[in-house]
């Protein structure tokens, strides 16, 4: 039983960071509707500058992560203006094959930086564990900082989309941009705002899956960057609770799947789970239902 | 017998009643009008009677055959087709290849007889090509069956999407707003194009237009849909004389 | 009178074009066998010539999906992988009963197609009602699937036939002199090498025969009437689904077929992220787009220039594949936006003057 409860908190744990990426990943969704590839990567630039400003440069891990946000919602801006805004009119395809450029960019970028090399990633969390039950559940400070980081985003968001009037525009543009802009929403800096905020928060996702994860190579967010998307996708892309339940779903799926069934298959599983989940619900959990008028 | 026979037609989407208690009668060859103002339910009519809808009440004959529930392909099978009052063709294809398409069940061949180029492949897409330009003949299309779709102007569009329907070799036409936004002497033209395909191909033909001018100048009866329910129905000049039309369309 | 006139000109038009792509595949294997006969090619080169006939296959079946059904899919490599070991397994048990390579090849060849074909309608059937993005992603899950799963299986033959197992060798209980054909993730080790340059130019001619043949068909017309108007479609009495799976499970055989080229060119054949992941289903997108969405020649060409593309830039070293990452953005960006659009058309306009000049 004990065993089953630690499986479900690292579970929750790592769907926490899977919530994370997805709530960039669906934000980015709903607004410019295309499929950001190089979000994955986004995260493990974010990742590397930590591993560069707090193990390489010794400054302290808030500074290093403070640098590492900035560093990602820069860097996020700056990719969005130079490769997708020209393509705002493109075909989908054409921007998806745009954003496969920019993540094996990004990607090549950290090989000639940091080489091929695996990094061992030094965890920014000080916090002590907490231990339950006797001493035979013990619940790391990363697992904390990372659920609650998870669960204090996904509030300010919400928040930020309800009340903000950035927010508001931000909704306007996702349901029609075109009538937005006849609003007087200005679309580009709204599109560009997007950009910045999902940057930032996969900064933060970086940081907080290599201190759980702690190796780190020019790979690293990949595959977390495509599970983040199954997650956006699972709860209904577009919608930011349904990323965070996606996410967290996904997380205790794969953790459970690891431990129970097969470690190579916990994959397997929970892409067959999106798959399942999609044919049943076509837009996801929370997704909206549209129907195409005759 | 009727060639068309619609009964208590009536379908809900969720709370809203779209149409509701719907009869028609439609005998072969004739030429017949559904009317009324902007949501009175005309287009949900045509999407009942193609399968696009499921209707909740009511069922639908067809030369005598039950088609009420029947999938779109089937009703098609049947002999329905339609066009589109925002213009479906198959933009990336030629104009031919868009009648062709209608030809799709009338020429068959397998799918390995067209990999393999075998005999019959060569002899059927022939018949298929002279029988597609046939129909382009007939709207003046010709000349243009090379064209990318999309490249035509609006009012040939109109026409492609009707030569296209009529290729499928329908027993009833459903033309949904054919005028739409044609100028006087295109939509003139397209009276002419119309009248001639009843008499030419014997159609039966149920049209939806606002244009009144098109509606009384070839309209044999009309049916008047107002808020999901018939307003009025019979010949084409009764009708629009009746009082309870002019009030719904000039308003009360 | 005049119509007839421009449907032979335009008949003779499409023939001439698709004589030009069998031609080009033709020409390029005479050239590059007279420079392999000159010992003017490099090894590195040599060994790429399968590979390149292996990536033109799957650019231009995976055109069908993409360019012609019009439905994005990223499991492509899923389905290659299915061709890759359905194939080599068989070739490994047969290898004693069926030495001549040539009989065994082909029916190696026959079989992967075939298994691939089959995961194409069984995979098809749920997804192909998902549209979009929905579809890439389930397509991409799917590959993923097939990758991982391919991984866990252990399958060996005894005396008293074939043992299967999904935790290790050991535990497939094989007897003494036991062989194991499939070990999990150490995957197939000794599939004969049977692909050769010359098969896969023979391969890549089949391929362009069925799929040009099937694109200029009844067929083909209709999976593009549907892509263009589903709704038309369906109104004229085309089956949706049925062509729709048709174009899915085509498709998903040529890469199967590829699949049995990439197996039998190689001693050892792993189910790894970099051969049959998603990685590999994008890149094969990549040369379907680069090449032109639809257009059979332009895979044809972009799957070899943009295979060739990093050997090139091989004395470049660490800088190559961030060369070809900044060139992949570079082209979608002249091709795809309003600017870069601005600047091929004045480029047009710049060379027809020039024509009518000299004209």
């Amino acid at each position: 039983m004990i065993g089953f409860i630690s499986y479900l908190v690292n579970g929750i744990s790592l769907g926490s960071v899977y919530a994370i990426i997805a709530l960039g990943y669906t934000m980015v969704y709903g607004i410019a509707k295309m499929l950001n590839f190089a979000h994955g990567d986004v995260i493990m630039i974010g990742a590397f500058v930590v591993f560069s400003t707090v193990s390489g440069a010794g400054l302290p891990p808030v500074i290093g992560v403070l640098i590492s946000v900035v560093a990602c919602t820069l860097l996020g801006m700056a990719i969005e203006r130079i490769a997708y805004k020209p393509l705002r009119k493109a075909s989908k395809l054409a921007v998806l094959i745009t954003a496969i450029g920019v993540s094996y960019f990004l990607q090549n970028v950290a090989l000639l930086i940091y080489g091929a090399n695996t990094k061992s990633f030094t965890s920014v969390v000080t916090i002590e564990p907490l231990t339950l039950a006797d001493g035979a559940l013990v619940i790391s400070g990363e697992t904390i900082v990372t659920v609650a980081a998870c669960i204090i985003i996904m509030i300010g968001l919400m928040t930020f989309m309800k009340y903000s009037k950035s927010g508001r525009a931000m909704l306007a543009v996702s349901e029609d941009s075109g009538a937005a802009q006849l609003m007087g929403v200005n679309v580009n800096s709204t599109i560009a705002l997007t950009f910045a905020i999902g940057s930032a928060l996969a900064a933060i996702a970086g940081v907080l899956l290599c201190s759980s994860y702690p190796s780190l190579t020019p790979y690293t967010g990949s595959m977390p960057g495509i599970k983040a998307f199954v997650a956006a996708v699972f709860g209904g892309i577009g919608s930011i609770p349904g990323a965070f339940i996606g996410g967290i779903l996904l997380g205790v799926i794969e953790i459970l799947g690891k431990a129970y069934v097969s470690s190579q298959l916990a994959d397997a599983i929970v892409f067959a789970v999106l798959i399942i989940v999609l044919l049943v619900k076509p837009t996801g959990l929370l997704g909206k239902q549209i129907q195409e008028k005759v | 017998m009727a060639l068309l026979e619609v009964k208590n037609l009536g379908i809900s989407f969720g709370g809203l009643r779209a149409v509701d208690d719907f009869n028609l009668t439609i005998e072969q060859g004739e030429l017949y009008g559904l009317i009324g103002p902007n949501g009175a339910g005309k287009t949900t009519i045509f999407n009942l009677l193609t399968g696009v809808y499921k209707p909740t009440d009511g069922y639908i004959m067809l030369d005598g055959e039950n088609i009420t529930g029947k999938k779109t392909i089937e009703i098609n099978r049947h002999g329905i087709a339609r066009t589109f009052q925002n213009i479906r063709l198959f933009s990336e294809l030629t104009v031919l290849d868009n009648v062709k398409a209608g030809l799709h069940n009338h020429h068959p061949y397998s799918t390995l007889t067209g990999i393999l180029r075998l005999p019959k492949y060569y002899r059927v897409e022939k018949e298929m090509n002279e029988r597609a330009m046939e129909l382009l003949k007939v709207f003046g299309l010709d000349k243009e069956a090379y064209y990318k779709a999309s490249n035509l102007p609006y009012g040939q569009q109109r026409k492609l999407e009707i030569a296209r329907a009529l290729a499928t070799d329908p027993k009833l036409l459903l033309l949904d707003e054919p005028a739409a936004g044609m100028n006087p002497n295109e939509t003139q033209e397209l009276m002419k194009t119309i009248r001639f395909v009843r008499d030419e191909f014997h159609m039966t033909i149920l049209l939806i237009e606002h244009d009144m001018k098109l509606v009384s100048g070839i309209c044999e009866r009309l049916t008047v849909l107002n808020f999901g329910q018939i307003l009025a129905e019979g010949e084409t000049t009764a009708v629009l004389n009746d009082p309870k039309v002019i009030a719904a369309y000039l308003g009360e | 009178m005049n119509g007839m006139k421009t449907k032979t000109h335009n008949l003779s038009r499409t023939t001439k074009s698709n004589i030009i792509t069998y031609g080009i595949v033709v020409a390029a294997y005479i050239i590059v066998e007279i420079f392999l006969r000159a010992g003017m090619v490099s090894s590195l080169l040599e060994g790429l010539l399968v590979p390149l006939c292996m990536y033109v296959i799957l650019a231009v079946s995976l055109n069908l999906t993409v360019g012609i059904s019009g439905e994005l899919s990223l499991g492509h490599a899923g389905f290659m992988c299915v061709g890759a070991f359905s194939s080599a397994f068989f070739s490994r048990c047969m290898e004693e009963m069926i030495p001549a390579a040539g009989i065994r090849f082909t029916l190696a060849i026959l079989i992967g197609t075939v298994f691939a074909a089959l995961f194409g309608i069984l995979i098809g059937v749920p997804v192909l009602r998902l549209k979009g993005d929905y579809l890439a992603i389930v397509t991409l899950a799917f590959g993923e699937i097939i990758k991982n799963v391919v991984n866990v299986i252990y399958l060996g033959r005894d005396s008293r036939g074939f043992h299967i197992s999904t935790k290790d060798s050991i535990s497939l209980g094989l007897e003494q002199g036991g062989d194991v054909i499939i070990k999990g993730p150490q995957g197939i080790t000794g599939t004969p090498n049977d692909s050769t340059f010359l098969i896969g130019v023979v391969l890549i001619l089949i391929t362009l025969f069925i799929v040009i043949n099937l694109i200029n068909s009844r067929t083909g017309r209709a999976i593009m009437a549907i892509r263009d108007n589903r709704i038309a479609a369906e109104s004229i009495g085309i089956n949706v689904t049925k062509y729709k799976l048709l174009a899915f499970s085509v498709s998903a055989a040529l890469a199967g077929t590829a699949g049995v080229l990439y197996a039998h060119n190689l001693s050892t054949l792993q189910a790894q992220p970099k051969n049959f992941g998603y990685n590999m289903s994008i890149t094969i997108l990549v040369f379907v787009v680069l090449g032109g969405i639809g257009n059979i020649r332009g895979s044809m060409i972009a799957a070899v220039v943009l295979t060739l593309l990093p050997e090139l830039l091989r004395g470049l070293n660490d800088y190559r594949m961030l060369i070809y990452a900044v060139i992949l953005i570079a082209t979608m960006i002249f091709t795809s936006s309003p600017g870069g659009q601005e600047i091929q058309e004045r480029i047009k306009l710049f060379f027809e003057r020039k024509k009518t000049k000299e004209a």
